[in-house]
């Protein structure tokens, strides 16, 4: 019962019961492009970056349980495709102009961009939406702008900080990330918290203030670690 | 005002606790017509929650509002049925006797106008939700009355002059909806079922019998997924836990789907039956019944058969004289979210959260409701449930097809002389239903609502039954002269509405996807755009978290694979390799008017007022 072997493109590797497909891979070496998922928090299975195909059938391998003899489609053309696809949507869903935004480098979706091979995400609308920029905390501020609705934050504040400063709102095309009070001032947010953490948000909408720019291009982190290839560098 | 002792009490009354914070807003909204930020607040401490997480359930739930609203809430049906029957015009008629526009509320508070998607009333359409009061078969005349007697009564209770037919006349429903039973069947809408019959047999049993004679009898779920009952029931049953519950799905949001209704007006008891039947086979003592908000009039009188089936011992303690069997049933009442008809998102909402599906595997018949396991099930399928223990697995597997057992209860709507309720056993062909429903001219029927088919008339040859043609129960005609892409996009805008938002694909795709086709419908789409929206539904369907996002696209590829002439007549040629997605004449001509002369560019003489 305890013998749990699955196939990832072919090759055998080993899963341990109440494990993910995700971190079977993460395990054996082999590398699942993700977004919403983040060691340290539950999976959350939202983003879909992560989809692989599970004997035919797609999963998210973030809350996909490993079973024995899991046959399991990660890098393919197919997958590759909706990865991609997956990836400009979110580039299109929000506003963001990686030129001057100070997460260029580190942040977690343009690295998945040119992981994937998107140079320029064009293939869709976009939706250019107006959304707050929210600068009242003394520490800490959001370009909601760039929020890619991971609930990275969320989830963070809830599990690791045990706050509930942020949480969702909203539905649909609608749906956001929201402060626990008028705006982020208002909250009890501190600037050691995990949710705010360099890292938790994978792209640049929570901010440091004060902070910005801190790495000179050539040294900041997926510089370092070219895309894709580390699969724990933060 | 003081709003404190009013949310105090609305808390307490659910015993401050978290998992019943629907039942608390609306306890509040019913109270102080919205929940603001300072009734977030103020819930939040109450009940030991979060400010941030109780604006997440006001902001999801569409009956739910942080601004104030009128006194009277005017609901307009808004779905392509009622669109089709005129619920514009009707809307335009409300908004010129209230002086208010669709989303606004009168200044004196007492009107707000809205939209809202299918009330399941689209037999009688058009229609509308007046507070808890039904308003159906709307003409112009007759919502220039209504709104006038608004105006003069402001109680909407006084609309209700003719009661319709059946329990629709019951005290406790006084509503002037007509059942529309056009056709009944031998399983549900038969005359003279013997009552608790089927419970009484299934108390004789052993409960494992119980589940063996629901598999004997071939059941699958009525709601459209199709699930094999018996199966459900078995794996609720061996999974170990000290708790299991038993949900009936009330839910029904599916555009064009109003046979639940008719059910609960008619067969509450033997909907409460069949759960009873269901608890006792998988080990419940407690059920609930998820009901739309849309059928919130009904409430009262399901509430009423709930009262009286714990006064004869149908519910409560040792159930019927059965020792040791306890089962009780609570009406949760949903707040206007299509998703929460999902099982596992109807679970989310029943907790008091959001309401978005989990993260299957576990499936709720391991870990559903406060993590028990639990057994969700239609309303027609605890029918058919309660009917199978009182006249046998055999009977019931006697009927229907092979393979799709028993019968099926269709709400047809739409193009036709005779919309209604028609139990037909499966197996009956789309062409042999349009008969019975004298559809004259049906050039298009979407079998299984907005996520369901599209079925053309060369395959009007096709059967009703879970191998072919699924549906929930939704069947929807239209005659020649309907629009295609109108009802296609259509369905997208509703897909778009009622996304919970929670993955990517179906948050932001079905938003690409609406846009690409309303390209197409103006005109200025080319080949290129079917191949885009082909690859992006593919993308969509495999990547989604849940069936929402799965079948949203369906309409589109039924439609560019069926009626492909209907998008070639759309489609432009392009000359110049360029795409134009828009009318730059008509973009301009705001620009022109602010600026207040003609463009350099683009107009052939340039003129400058301001010279």
């Amino acid at each position: 019962m305890d013998k749990i072997i699955i196939r990832i493109d072919g090759a055998e590797i080993k899963g341990k019961p109440g494990q993910t497909i995700m971190q079977a891979a993460d395990d054996a070496g082999i590398h699942i492009p993700r977004l919403c998922d983040v060691e340290g928090l539950e999976p959350q299975g939202s983003c879909r970056v992560c989809t692989v195909k599970v004997n035919g059938r797609t999963a998210a391998s973030c809350t996909q349980p490993v079973a024995d003899g899991m046959e399991v489609e990660n890098d393919t053309l197919e997958i590759r495709n909706y990865r991609r696809d997956l990836v400009r949507m979110l580039f299109h869903e929000g506003n963001h102009l990686c030129p001057c935004c100070e997460a260029s480098g580190r942040c977690e979706l343009q690295n998945l961009a040119y992981q994937l091979g998107i140079l320029q995400p064009d293939k869709y609308p976009y939706l250019q939406p107006v959304r707050p920029v929210d600068a009242s905390h003394p520490d800490v501020m959001l370009d909601t702008n760039r929020c890619i609705r991971c609930g990275r934050c969320i989830r963070a504040s809830i599990q690791l900080d045990h706050k509930n400063v942020f949480g969702y709102i909203g539905r649909g095309i609608n749906k956001q990330v929201g402060v626990n009070g008028k705006n982020l001032a208002q909250t009890n947010v501190d600037i050691h918290d995990k949710a705010v953490a360099l890292g938790t948000c994978p792209v640049g909408c929570i901010i440091q203030k004060r902070a910005g720019f801190f790495d000179p291009i050539g040294k900041r982190r997926f510089d370092l670690h070219p895309a894709g290839t580390k699969v724990e560098d933060s | 005002m003081d709003i404190i002792p009013t949310i105090k009490q609305a808390c307490k009354k659910y015993g401050n606790d978290r998992g019943r914070l629907i039942d608390i807003l609306w306890e509040v909204q019913n109270s102080l017509g919205c929940i603001n930020e300072e009734a977030m607040g103020l819930i939040a401490s109450e009940i030991k929650s979060h400010r941030v997480e109780i604006e997440g359930l006001v902001s999801f739930y569409s009956f739910f509002s942080d601004r104030q609203k009128g006194k009277i809430i005017i609901r307009l049906c808004d779905d392509i049925i009622d669109r089709h029957a005129g619920i514009e015009r009707i809307a335009d008629i409300f908004s010129e006797e209230l002086g208010i526009g669709i989303g606004e509320t009168s200044p004196d508070l007492n009107f707000s106008l809205e939209y809202t998607p299918c009330i399941g009333m689209s037999d009688q359409a058009p229609a509308a939700l007046i507070n808890n009061v039904v308003v159906t078969n709307l003409t112009p005349d007759s919502a220039r009355e209504t709104a006038r007697q608004l105006k003069k009564t402001l109680d909407p209770s006084k609309l209700v002059t003719k009661c319709g037919d059946g329990n629709n006349a019951h005290k406790l429903v006084n509503a002037m909806v007509q059942n529309n039973i056009r056709q009944k069947g031998e399983v549900l809408l038969a005359d003279g079922i013997p009552a608790e019959a089927g419970l009484d047999n299934a108390l004789k049993k052993a409960s494992l019998d119980v589940i063996q004679a629901i598999t004997d009898s071939g059941l699958r779920g009525r709601g459209g997924a199709g699930f094999p009952t018996g199966e459900k029931l078995r794996l609720a049953q061996k999974t170990e836990a000290t708790q299991r519950f038993i949900i009936c799905n009330a839910d029904e949001g599916e555009p064009g789907t109003f046979k639940d209704r008719v059910l609960l007006t008619e067969r509450a008891s033997l909907v409460f039956e069949g759960m009873t039947i269901a608890a006792y086979a998988i080990g419940s003592n407690s059920g609930i019944l998820y009901l739309r908000a849309e059928y919130a009039y009904l409430r009262p009188f399901l509430e009423s058969v709930l009262e009286n089936r714990r006064k004869t011992g149908l519910l409560g303690k040792d159930v019927r004289g059965k020792k040791g069997f306890d089962f009780d049933i609570r009406i949760q009442l949903g707040a206007g979210a299509y998703i929460c008809g999902e099982e596992s998102a109807l679970i989310s909402s029943c907790e008091g959260l959001r309401g978005e599906p989990k993260n299957r595997p576990p499936f709720p018949v391991e870990k559903g409701y406060l993590s028990k396991p639990t057994a969700v099930n239609n309303v027609e399928t605890f029918c058919c449930i309660a009917r199978i223990l009182d006249k046998g697995a055999s009977w019931f597997a006697g009927i229907g097809t092979k393979a799709s057992h028993g019968t099926k209860l269709l709400s047809v709507c739409g193009d036709c002389a005779k919309p209604g309720i028609y139990e037909v056993p499966y197996g009956i062909g789309i062409d042999e239903l349009l008969k019975m429903v004298e559809a004259d001219d049906p050039a298009i029927v979407q079998v299984g609502g907005a996520s369901g088919e599209m079925v053309g008339r060369t395959s009007f040859g096709r059967k009703i039954c879970f191998s072919d043609a699924a549906t929930g129960g939704a069947v929807m005609v239209f005659s020649s002269h309907r629009n295609v892409l109108a009802i296609v996009d259509y369905f997208l805008e509703f897909f778009a509405d009622e996304s919970c938002g929670y993955c990517t694909p179906c948050r932001i795709g079905i938003v690409f996807l609406r846009e690409r086709i309303q390209k197409v419908m103006h005109g200025f789409a080319e080949d290129a755009d079917l191949g885009y929206l082909k690859d992006l539904c593919k993308t969509i369907m495999m990547t989604s978290r849940c069936g929402l996002g799965s079948s949203a696209p369906k309409s589109i590829l039924n439609s560019i694979e069926r009626f492909p002439l209907v998008y070639s007549s759309h489609l432009k040629e392009s000359k110049d390799g360029f795409q134009a997605s828009f009318n730059i004449q008509k973009a301009l001509d705001e620009s022109r008017r602010l600026a207040k002369r003609t463009s350099m560019i683009y107009d052939p003489v340039y003129e400058d007022e301001a010279d």
